[in-house]
């Protein structure tokens, strides 16, 4: 009995996932096909939500520009956005979606459909940059959804207080204003009811998301956030807001408090637990991986599972009785939560240090995103000062290959579980 | 105003102001600080691009515009990346070399890079590191009363660190200073557009640049000093190209650099600095105070590539830039690793390719010493259109 259920459990996340992810390529390539505008929205805070309501096919792009280096065809696309005339010093997935769009669309995974709508925080300043580019291209209206987020280290407003109710006051205002601009767009009238239902399937997916990087603090740990969460990552973007991507979470607490419940980790004898902080290395995804887990090093968090969830890890859930208002305030805190996993990682990373008692922390900033590799140096001084914890920092990218140094990171990925073995012989030695 | 922050210039010809500018200009050692703080004073330093300086100007604060400055990042290098432009590491370097001490820090959403200063900061000093986070949906009807709040709450965190509360007289005392110094700044623009053989853009550069680092009365005083001296010069006409410079809206290109344009073209307007001159009306003196500065940000204000708003698409303000200043061609830079200027570039190229403008495409970076071969490019760049 307890065969059958481990296998029909362990690993079902990573298939259906995969599955899905195909699925929403098919779909958005027959919406492609049946000419439908879609709408272009982030990862972090894509009004998901909101823009179902309205039957918007959503497009990711972030999404389809990694997937360009994850099938290690990214250097064409950053290769004919250059020629284009942008900089090879700008963001990577900027210039895979524009030679995506110079094509008409045409990506590895399928036909993209053209925009008929981009929506886009300002949690990345250049989501903003990058839709400018899509408003001059398709002449489509664009929608900044402005979040004011943490000001200070610490400092974060907090709800009841009258200075969060002015963020979230100006959240909602800006709702509002959206959702009369999708009326405009799609021809249709507003409907709370679906509302409501979009906003029950998130606050099913955030609660299985949050339930799900708890139950990682198990040992062994229950999945690689870096590969395996990615898998996850997508669907709690792709979906979100949808029955489908509701069922796929509940399914997936349910394999990882099965596993943990019989002791089930991943593939690997966990030897270290470690902490990832920035963007994975896509040009290499697996290899990258399999640098830290030959050595029995398996990833049990992620800022990355935090800020491209754009907050859904939080687990916040909205009052489905009171939705815009709510949807305001679920987005302010969710929102901020994302950039505070990449401006603030440092106090994310001491907590994660102690609650999921790691080994060491990967740091691993990318050329192509200073959103979130900017004050990397920085936080990991902070969680050396704070921790007595080894951590590793290597540079690369996220799509370009010519900044990817794959022996050179091996050989710092071998030196620093070196020093960690080492140190575990040395508290040995001091305890007997 | 009983302390002066910088004297050396009164008395002086007009190219003895001009030198005295630049001295301070390219004194990393920031000498004008130091004598504020010297009297007991307060710093408030604040990053690129727009402040609303009148607020820590009315608190008695010195408002310190942080952008960069040219010093080796000894001590900043170790707290960022490797891909990040130059004014990020030198600003922080100034503090962490205390070149200058503060007393609070603000940055702003202007990037990806700029916004993680708040908490870069703020892991290495303990007074108040914060971003103040102006609209980027300039085109909500909310934003403007979400603006005023906003400046309400820096002004309380202001004066928890003055002691003192803000008056609405010495906030209404502080727009004046500050609306007469965009006016005047306004006139200099105005000189360089109409008659730019009686001040280069280099000249114009080095008024401008001191006023980021010195009481505003006193750059009142030296700007006003200064204006008659401009308009009585005997300079005459010279066949020159008249360029419109933009990319220097954060990072500051060498003086040196601005200085090499400045003698094969006239620079007839630009981007340079462009925070100080963001609001381009007076801001007025009656009624809700920061409620009339956040729609003067909002409303009355100019562009720049780190603001999206749909009323001012970057391109067409750019055009608008360049036929309000009957400028011939365009030379479009970027920092080096200066994400919007170097997205904002494609599309202003592109835009002046259609038109049929001509225009030079650079990056530079504020410590570059060497520009032989951007000079040499620019030179022919400006005698293939005087003798095409």
């Amino acid at each position: 009995m307890t065969e059958t259920k481990t296998e029909e459990l362990v690993g079902r996340g990573n298939k259906e996932g995969a599955d899905l992810f195909r699925e929403w390529f098919d779909d958005l390539a027959d919406h492609a096909k049946r000419g439908n505008g879609a709408a272009y929205v982030f990862v972090m805070g894509s009004m998901a939500e909101l823009l179902h309501v309205f039957d918007f096919p959503l497009v990711l792009p972030e999404i389809t520009s990694l997937q360009t280096a994850v099938r290690r065809v990214a250097d064409k696309y950053l290769a004919e956005a250059e020629d284009y005339g942008y900089s090879p010093d700008i963001c990577g997935y900027v210039k895979a979606d524009i030679a995506v769009q110079l094509r008409g669309g045409d990506h590895p995974m399928g036909q993209i459909p053209k925009p008929a709508i981009a929506v886009m925080t300002n949690a990345c300043n250049t989501y903003i940059k990058w839709a400018e580019i899509w408003e001059r291209m398709y002449g489509i209206p664009l929608f900044v959804l402005d979040v004011p987020a943490t000001r200070q280290a610490g400092g974060q407003f907090q709800p009841g207080s009258s200075d969060f109710e002015r963020d979230r006051k100006y959240v909602e205002a800006q709702i509002r204003e959206l959702i009369t601009l999708c009326e405009q767009v799609t021809k249709k009238k507003f409907d709370i009811d679906r509302l409501r239902e979009t906003l029950g399937y998130a606050n099913e997916m955030n609660k299985g998301w949050r339930r799900v990087l708890e139950l990682n603090k198990s040992k062994p740990s229950l999945f690689n956030a870096v590969t395996d969460g990615t898998v996850y990552l997508g669907v709690s973007n792709n979906l979100r807001g949808t029955k489908k991507g509701a069922q796929f979470f509940k399914n997936l607490v349910e394999e990882m408090e099965y596993k943990a419940a019989h002791g089930i980790g991943t593939q690997i004898e966990e030897k270290y637990r470690l902490g990832f902080v920035g963007v994975p290395c896509y040009p290499i995804f697996r290899r990258f991986s399999e640098m830290f887990t030959e050595w029995g090093g398996n990833f049990v968090h992620s800022t990355y599972l935090n800020f491209a969830s754009g907050g859904g890890s939080m687990g916040y859930e909205y009052d489905v009785n009171r939705p815009v208002e709510s949807l305001a305030e679920g987005f302010l805190i969710s929102v901020r939560e994302a950039m505070d996993n990449m401006f603030h990682q440092d106090r994310v990373v001491i907590d994660w240090v102690k609650n999921y008692d790691l080994d060491g922390v990967v740091y691993h900033p990318i050329k192509s995103c200073r959103t979130v590799s900017t004050g990397l140096a920085d936080g990991r001084r902070a969680m050396m000062a704070a921790t007595d914890i080894p951590s590793l920092f290597i540079e690369s990218d996220m799509m370009d290959k010519r900044v990817v140094s794959e022996a050179q990171m091996k050989n710092r990925a071998d030196a620093f579980f070196e020093g960690l073995a080492s140190r575990r012989e040395m508290a040995k030695i001091a305890q007997s | 105003m009983t302390l002066r922050l910088f004297e050396t210039w009164q008395n002086q010809t007009l190219e003895g102001i001009f030198a005295e500018c630049r001295e301070l200009a390219e004194d990393a050692d920031f000498p004008t600080v130091k004598r504020w703080r010297e009297n007991g004073g307060k710093v408030l330093g604040h990053f690129q691009v727009y402040f609303p300086e009148e607020i820590a100007h009315a608190a008695g604060m010195l408002p310190l515009k942080m952008r960069g400055a040219p010093v080796e990042p000894t001590h900043s290098d170790s707290r960022f990346g490797s891909y990040l432009c130059s004014i990020l590491k030198t600003s922080l370097e100034l503090v962490l070399s205390n070149r200058v001490e503060l007393d609070m820090f603000v940055t702003h959403p202007i990037c990806d890079a700029a916004r993680n200063l708040a908490a870069v900061w703020g892991r290495n000093y303990s007074y108040p590191c914060q971003i103040l986070y102006l609209p980027q949906n300039a085109n909500s009807k909310a934003s403007a009363e979400y603006l005023r709040g906003e400046y309400e709450r820096v002004k309380g965190d202001i004066e928890a660190v003055t002691g003192s509360k803000v008056t609405d007289e010495a906030l209404k005392n502080s727009i004046a200073v500050y609306n007469e110094n965009r006016s005047l700044l306004r006139k200099i623009y105005e000189i360089k557009r109409k008659q730019p053989w009686l001040l280069s853009g280099f000249e114009a550069y080095l008024l401008m640049t001191v006023g980021g680092m010195i009481l505003r009365e006193e750059h009142n005083e030296m700007l006003k000093a200064a204006i008659p001296l401009i308009e009585a010069r005997p300079a005459k006409r010279q066949d020159k190209i008249r360029v419109v410079f933009e990319g220097g809206f954060c990072e500051q290109p060498p003086l040196d650099l601005i200085r090499a344009i400045s003698q094969s073209c006239y620079i007839v307007d630009d981007d340079l600095l462009i925070g100080l001159r963001w609001i381009l009306e007076d801001v007025p003196l009656e009624g809700d105070l920061l409620m009339n500065m956040a729609d003067a940000y909002l409303e009355k204000s100019t562009y720049s590539p780190v603001q999206h708003d749909a009323r001012k698409p970057k391109e067409k303000m750019l055009l608008q830039r360049i036929a309000d200043s009957g400028a011939e061609a365009a030379i479009i830079t970027a920092a080096k690793m200066c994400e919007p200027g170097l997205e904002d570039q494609v599309t202003y190229t592109k835009t002046l390719d259609e038109k049929g403008i001509p225009y030079f495409v650079g990056e530079f970076e504020e410590n570059m010493t060497s520009f032989d071969s951007m000079e040499i490019q620019l030179e022919t760049f400006t005698e293939n259109l005087i003798f095409s």
